[in-house]
């Protein structure tokens, strides 16, 4: 039977309905605001000032944002092969392991330039192999990939606490979290970037991460829609039927491209580690494994969708901590209701609006149609 | 003159662009079988679900009996007396026949009193229309044929006078679609209205008393049976003259490509599903395995075609032996020149999200034609669709179209050039035109005879017996997974029907 409505044309399919979902998501947060006795207008200001208004500001969003692109990548391009990886928060925190062994070791002696690769390598490697046993159990023994990529998680978190209170812990420390690298384990600002559009950063810990996850993005869009492996990735994702067909090796599939996005969430560790705190400390991918969810999910799986959709979660985290620092009401906890409200609505409810967008775009296609027939009709008298 | 039963009166609707019904005015008398014929997307199946309340229509009037109704949703049919069965059988699979004909309408919360009421109810329908079908017996376990019957009796059940049946003979052997006409003329022989939609010419002129054509959404012309003939329908759903029968020479066999010795399949739950079977292929003819779907003919040239793994057997191509046992590589297979349209043209043959040219290269998307190192050649690949789209006139002629919008017909085609295009020496179809319409299928059946004209060897299962004849040079038949018996393309159908019912096969090759 033929589809009940008319196909939403591309640019209200990713551009308006996201935008309606996004609106409706802070129209909700606004009356959570109004509900604790604060001017959501205020605290609007105050969000978009606080995440853009300075070059500190920005330099955070991005910063955030930096680390969201890398694990939203993650989930997409498991996404595209049809594999649901939320193993992004752990497949990072133990790729931390691969930027601390060289940060702490080639960062005595290496220049930042020479650090820095071997890191991109050894964090995408350690994240990688994190990502291969779900991978190998899933392709092999059928364990179903969401369950077994949240036990990792788990599993390296405890890894993780076990090494930083013990071998990765300078000896008479307190504190969970490695000694400070050397300077060759040290990633440079990137404050000169801002200078360019006439913003001064100062404190602000955005780095040359941010360059390397724009490169990610490019090289995720290469990889889906310009290459073979991208082509046997989509076939899997849409029909594994078809794949079977095509003699495209499950197996093989699944391996290949959830080490691939393991590795794309190893290398989130790059931006904490060298390029903010020149140090590994005790849970610094923060969530952001779990946030990639939500910005694959509002991004579509599309590099440029979630590249966007990780500047706004890099602004809601960024102006988010501004409001809770002016607002008393406001405390932390209530930026976590305002972005779980973004989530909820951009991600978990993305199609609500739809059909109601399709009816309406129905409704203005056959007036179209109903006049330019009249015309027809007029012309033929 | 009595009112009619039905009566539609400028009925319009639309699906976004798609003008799905424009202007439909039909009159079906009571007492009477009307069909309605058609294409796949002629608008037959809009039109019925207007009437059964699924979709309202933009404008125009449905008549009852001679009143204005308001068909808001399929109780308020049920309520004007219209039952409906469905192409797909609505049933629940673990529940008795009488449990699923009283689902809906049990009465009361608890059942005691309605399980007894339904049972004389059912005993009554049963003896009024010779509709025996044990009430206890589980769905699962009846045979298809039956698990119809209990869909015509949930009808009855509720009280239908009018009976809408949407493509019924799909999913029937032969002898049991001519028992339904049966049942279809005793249920008109008390007073009921049957509407009959189907695509197929034969069961029109078979059991209709009058006949709808619809084209392209509209109603093009109503006739009595008696007095049109298959040759004006025909022309009348396609607009334009129709070859039906299908044109060819004599073929030439040469040697034996393909040959299948002793295999056995079983399916993922371990029942055997081809047991111990052998045949062979050769050059330049089409072999046709003709049966009732669930036979074993998928997982036959499923396993021929590397997708399945085998229990035991050969499968020889070309003389060299293909290594089944895990499920071949289909990859290395097409280098060898196997070839394989299958029957699951949306979930196998093609990727429906993929645009044309993407699905263009499916299974062939190693060979370096395509590709530029570990890129693929956009360039290369949309050159060569464009090409295949227009010598298999596929429509609309835009490789950058998403696979999903093109129609039944235009998806095979693609299909069909990708595998035709490659010149492999074997060439195994499933269900070359499943929901394919009257026009395209004259195309196709035309590139099949071609291909055996060249000197490929062709392998076809098709649950169409009229299209396994008029292809096949050689017909196997194939029943619970075995090969029942084989015959010349001349064979008699009511023989070849009774070997796919599995009618012991001595008997009948008597």
């Amino acid at each position: 039977m033929s589809q009940p409505f008319a196909k939403l044309p591309a640019w209200a399919d990713y551009g308006l309905l996201p935008l309606i979902n996004l609106i409706v998501a802070f129209l909700v947060a606004g009356l959570v605001v109004l509900l604790v006795g604060e001017s959501p207008i205020d605290a609007a200001v105050l969000m978009v000032k606080g995440a853009f208004g300075s070059g500190d500001g920005v330099g955070y969003t991005l910063y955030y944002a930096t680390n969201f692109i890398f694990t939203g990548l993650c989930v997409a391009v498991a996404f595209h092969c049809g594999l649901f990886n939320i193993g992004g928060e752990g497949q990072a925190y133990i790729g931390g392991l691969g930027v601390t062994v060289v940060g702490l070791w080639l960062g005595n002696f290496l220049p930042w330039w020479l650090t820095f690769p071997i890191a991109i390598a050894a964090s995408a490697l350690v994240g990688a192999l994190w990502a291969l046993i779900p991978a190998w159990l899933q392709a092999r023994r059928g364990s179903h990939i969401v369950i077994t990529t949240i036990m990792f998680n788990f599993i390296a978190a405890s890894i993780m606490v076990y090494l930083l209170v013990g071998a990765l812990k300078p000896a008479g420390s307190q504190a969970p979290e490695t000694r400070v690298f050397a300077e060759g384990g040290q990633l440079p600002g990137l404050g000169w970037l801002l200078e360019l559009v006439g913003l001064s950063m100062r404190s602000a810990p955005l780095n040359v991460s941010f360059l390397l996850a724009l490169i990610a993005a490019f090289l995720v869009w290469i990889l889906i829609w310009r290459t073979k492996l991208g082509y046997e990735i989509r076939t899997m994702g849409f029909s594994p039927k078809a794949a079977r067909y095509a003699g495209i090796g499950e197996l093989r599939i699944i391996i290949i491209t959830m080490m691939i996005s393991g590795a794309l969430a190893g290398m989130m560790a790059l931006n904490p580690i060298m390029g903010a705190q020149h140090r590994m400390q005790l849970d610094f991918v923060a969530g952001a494994g779990f946030v990639g969810i939500a910005v694959a999910l509002m991004g579509r799986s599309h590099p440029a969708g979630i590249v966007l959709a990780a500047i706004l979660f890099g602004m809601l985290y960024q102006g988010g901590a501004e409001i809770a620092f002016d607002m008393p009401n406001i405390s932390r906890d209530m930026i976590v209701i305002i972005q779980g409200l973004v989530i909820l609505f951009a991600g978990a409810l993305e199609h609500m609006f739809r059909p109601a967008l399709q009816r309406i775009f129905h409704r203005l296609g056959r007036e179209k149609n109903q006049s330019a027939a009249a015309v027809v009709a007029g012309g033929n008298r | 003159m009595a009112e009619p039963a039905i009566e539609l009166v400028g009925i319009e609707k639309r699906f976004g662009a798609v003008h799905a019904n424009r202007d439909i005015h039909m009159r079906v008398d009571k007492g009477t079988i009307h069909g309605i014929i058609g294409e796949n997307g002629a608008g037959k199946s809009t039109l019925m679900s207007i009437l059964y309340g699924f979709y309202q229509a933009d404008s125009g009037e449905i008549r009852i009996n001679g009143i204005a109704s308001n068909i808001a949703d399929p109780n308020a049919a049920i309520a004007l007396g219209i039952g409906m069965v469905h192409q797909h059988f609505m049933l629940v699979e673990n529940f008795t026949v009488l449990e699923n004909v009283m689902l809906g309408v049990e009465g009361a919360p608890l059942l005691k009193n309605g399980i007894a009421k339904a049972r004389a109810e059912l005993k009554r329908l049963e003896r009024e229309y010779q509709l025996d079908v044990d009430p206890d017996a589980l769905i699962e376990e009846l045979p298809v044929g039956l698990q119809q019957r209990v869909e015509i009796l949930k009808a009855l059940y509720r009280g239908a006078e009018i009976l809408v049946l949407d493509e019924p003979t799909g999913v029937l052997t032969p002898p049991e679609a001519d028992h339904l006409f049966r049942i279809l003329e005793q249920l008109k022989s008390q007073g009921k209205t049957i509407v009959l939609i189907t695509h197929k010419l034969r069961e029109i002129m078979a059991v209709t008393d009058n006949v709808s054509v619809m084209r392209q959404g509209a109603v093009v012309a109503t006739r009595k049976t008696a007095e049109t003939t298959v040759e004006e329908l025909a022309e009348l759903m396609v607009g334009r003259r129709v070859l039906l029968r299908v044109q060819k020479g004599e073929a030439k066999p040469g040697d034996v490509k393909l040959s299948v010795e002793n295999l056995t399949v079983r399916d993922s739950r371990g029942v055997v599903m081809v047991d111990d079977t052998s045949f062979s292929v050769r050059a330049g003819e089409i072999v046709g395995i003709a049966g009732v779907a669930g036979n074993g003919q998928s997982q036959l040239i499923e396993t021929i075609a590397g997708i399945r793994a085998a229990v035991s057997g050969r499968v020889l191509l070309d003389g060299q032996l293909i290594d089944i046992t895990g499920g071949a590589d289909p990859g290395e297979l097409r280098d060898r020149g196997l070839a394989h349209v299958p029957e699951d043209r949306h979930h196998m043959g093609l990727v429906l999200a993929f645009e044309e040219y993407e699905n263009s290269i499916l299974g062939y998307h190693d060979d370096p034609l395509y590709l530029n190192g570990p890129f693929l050649d956009l360039e290369a690949i949309k050159s060569d669709a464009r090409k295949k789209i227009e010598k298999y006139d596929i429509r609309p002629g835009d490789p950058r179209l998403k696979t999903a919008n093109f129609s039944g017909g235009n998806q095979q085609k693609i299909v069909l050039a990708r595998e035709m295009e490659r010149d492999p020496g074997v060439l195994i179809i499933g269900q070359p035109t499943r929901g394919v319409d009257v026009g395209a299928i004259e195309f196709i059946h035309k590139r099949i005879i071609e291909m055996r004209d060249a000197g490929k060897a062709v392998l076809l299962v098709s649950v169409e017996l009229d299209e396994i004849r008029s292809l096949s040079d050689r017909i196997l038949v194939m029943f619970a997974g075995r090969i029942v018996g084989e015959r010349l393309s001349d064979a008699d159908e009511g023989e070849l029907g009774l070997l796919m019912a599995g009618v012991e096969h001595q008997e009948a090759a008597q």
